[in-house]
């Protein structure tokens, strides 16, 4: 029990920094003393794991929530959780959340002047298949205005949430769409500084998944931290 | 072959629309046997003012110090019932609450037990990463040999430990983001 094989850490530059200017929201809440570095113990190699009673079959499909479709173009979002040794990650959870065609989230907070969709809700879940899928159906969301910094619009994207195996390997972060004019101008987007890191948060237009008459698809595979090789001696 | 895990980004200040299905702030349930505790507090940016959007992910062993999960092979209970994971939002004042066991003690890195603590994620809108940051318990005779507090600087441990209140069993412990009273966070 002593020897545990933990988790990689990230490869420089390839995550954000938690203080970054140019997204304003972090300037007093990125924390000011440098993390801890510590190793992972038998807590942070276990983690809450979630079976198919913790899931809606049907939360997979944003776009049959209500009585009616909801406004906006239908897509198909789907690719593969992987670790960074590509073996496949099974049965995991994943949670989305996006706006609405129009830009605008189901949402208190959001007062943009844009309106809502009473056909669609924008959230959805599902587990991860034997070989690490998932597929959703949703629509594109819109971009959207912020008060950032002067005529700041945020690029269409889609929140993700995975756990993976381990409370290490817990991620939240955001797909993109290929082309949107949008991601050279946005903080977030930007925030790491790693180009092809940053590049690997934009979906491929997806030919294969494209379904006729019907909607376009978009593949995102998402990748969790990888397994030290060797256990961490005491 | 060798990929990069992917870029963490903000949770924003919308994630409830996505997450609130799962939020969980009491872990307690039929058949959950352990000391009852609440733990309260609040969250805190840089200038003490609250940040109503953030929401905490815990994550801990059940009252024998075991995890619900594969990996975790100690012989001790495992009995159903208690997962061991919370997801808690703040309210509009930063305010959180949640109600659970106190964890037993788990093996540590160093052949030692660590003292019982509770894994806890921070997510927020600014913060473009989770904080990993864990609770202890106030007059723990283990915290003194603990691995994972003391690679943390003795001034600063107190932020991992909860305070007693003058209520049995309730304890309070906030999240202060930056500055001189600054959570300490790891990086893990």
């Amino acid at each position: 029990m002593s020897n545990i094989r933990g988790y990689r850490r990230p490869a420089p530059e390839t995550q954000p920094q938690h203080l970054h200017p140019p997204y304003v929201s972090s300037i007093t809440r990125a924390p000011s003393k440098p993390l801890v570095h510590m190793p992972h113990t038998l807590t942070e190699v276990t983690g809450p794991l979630f079976g198919i009673e913790a899931v809606d079959v049907k939360a997979c499909d944003l776009t049959r929530q209500h009585s009616g479709e909801p406004l906006g173009e239908r897509i198909i979002v789907s690719g593969r959780v992987l670790d960074e040794d590509a073996r496949p990650i099974p049965h995991t959870l994943i949670e989305v959340w996006q706006a609405n065609a129009a830009g605008r989230y189901l949402h208190k907070v959001d007062q943009h002047d844009a309106p809502l969709d009473p056909n669609f809700t924008g959230c959805g879940h599902t587990l991860t298949d034997d070989e690490g899928r998932y597929r959703f159906v949703t629509i594109r969301p819109g971009a959207y205005p912020w008060r950032n910094h002067h005529n700041a619009w945020r690029p269409a994207h889609i929140h993700f949430s995975v756990f993976g195996p381990a409370f290490a390997t817990r991620l939240v972060t955001q797909m993109y769409f290929p082309g949107d004019a949008l991601l050279h101008f946005d903080p977030i987007f930007n925030c790491t500084a790693d180009e092809q890191a940053r590049n690997g948060l934009i979906s491929v237009f997806d030919w294969a998944n494209t379904i006729p008459d019907q909607a376009l698809g978009f593949r995102f595979d998402i990748i969790l931290n990888g397994r030290e090789a060797t256990p961490m001696e005491k | 072959m060798s990929l990069h895990a992917t870029t963490s980004q903000t949770v924003g200040p919308f994630f409830t629309i996505g997450l609130r299905r799962l939020n969980k702030t009491n872990l307690l349930g039929p058949g959950v046997s352990g000391e009852k505790i609440s733990i309260e507090g609040r969250v805190l940016d840089g200038n003490g003012k609250p940040v109503p959007d953030a929401m905490l992910e815990i994550w801990q062993a059940n009252s024998h110090g075991r995890y619900a999960h594969p990996e975790d092979d100690q012989n001790n209970q495992l009995k159903p019932g208690f997962q061991g994971f919370g997801r808690i939002g703040v309210d509009e004042n930063g305010g959180f609450v949640f109600t659970t066991v106190k964890p037993g003690a788990v093996p540590g890195p160093d052949g030692k037990m660590q003292a019982p603590h509770i894994a806890v994620s921070v997510f927020a809108r600014g913060l473009q990463l989770r904080l990993v940051t864990r609770i202890y318990f106030p007059e723990e005779a283990l915290n003194a040999d603990d691995y994972v507090l003391n690679l943390v600087e003795p001034e600063r441990r107190a932020t991992l430990i909860a305070r007693r209140t003058a209520v049995a069993g309730a304890l309070q412990w906030n999240v202060i983001l930056q500055g001189v009273d600054e959570t300490v966070f790891f990086d893990c």
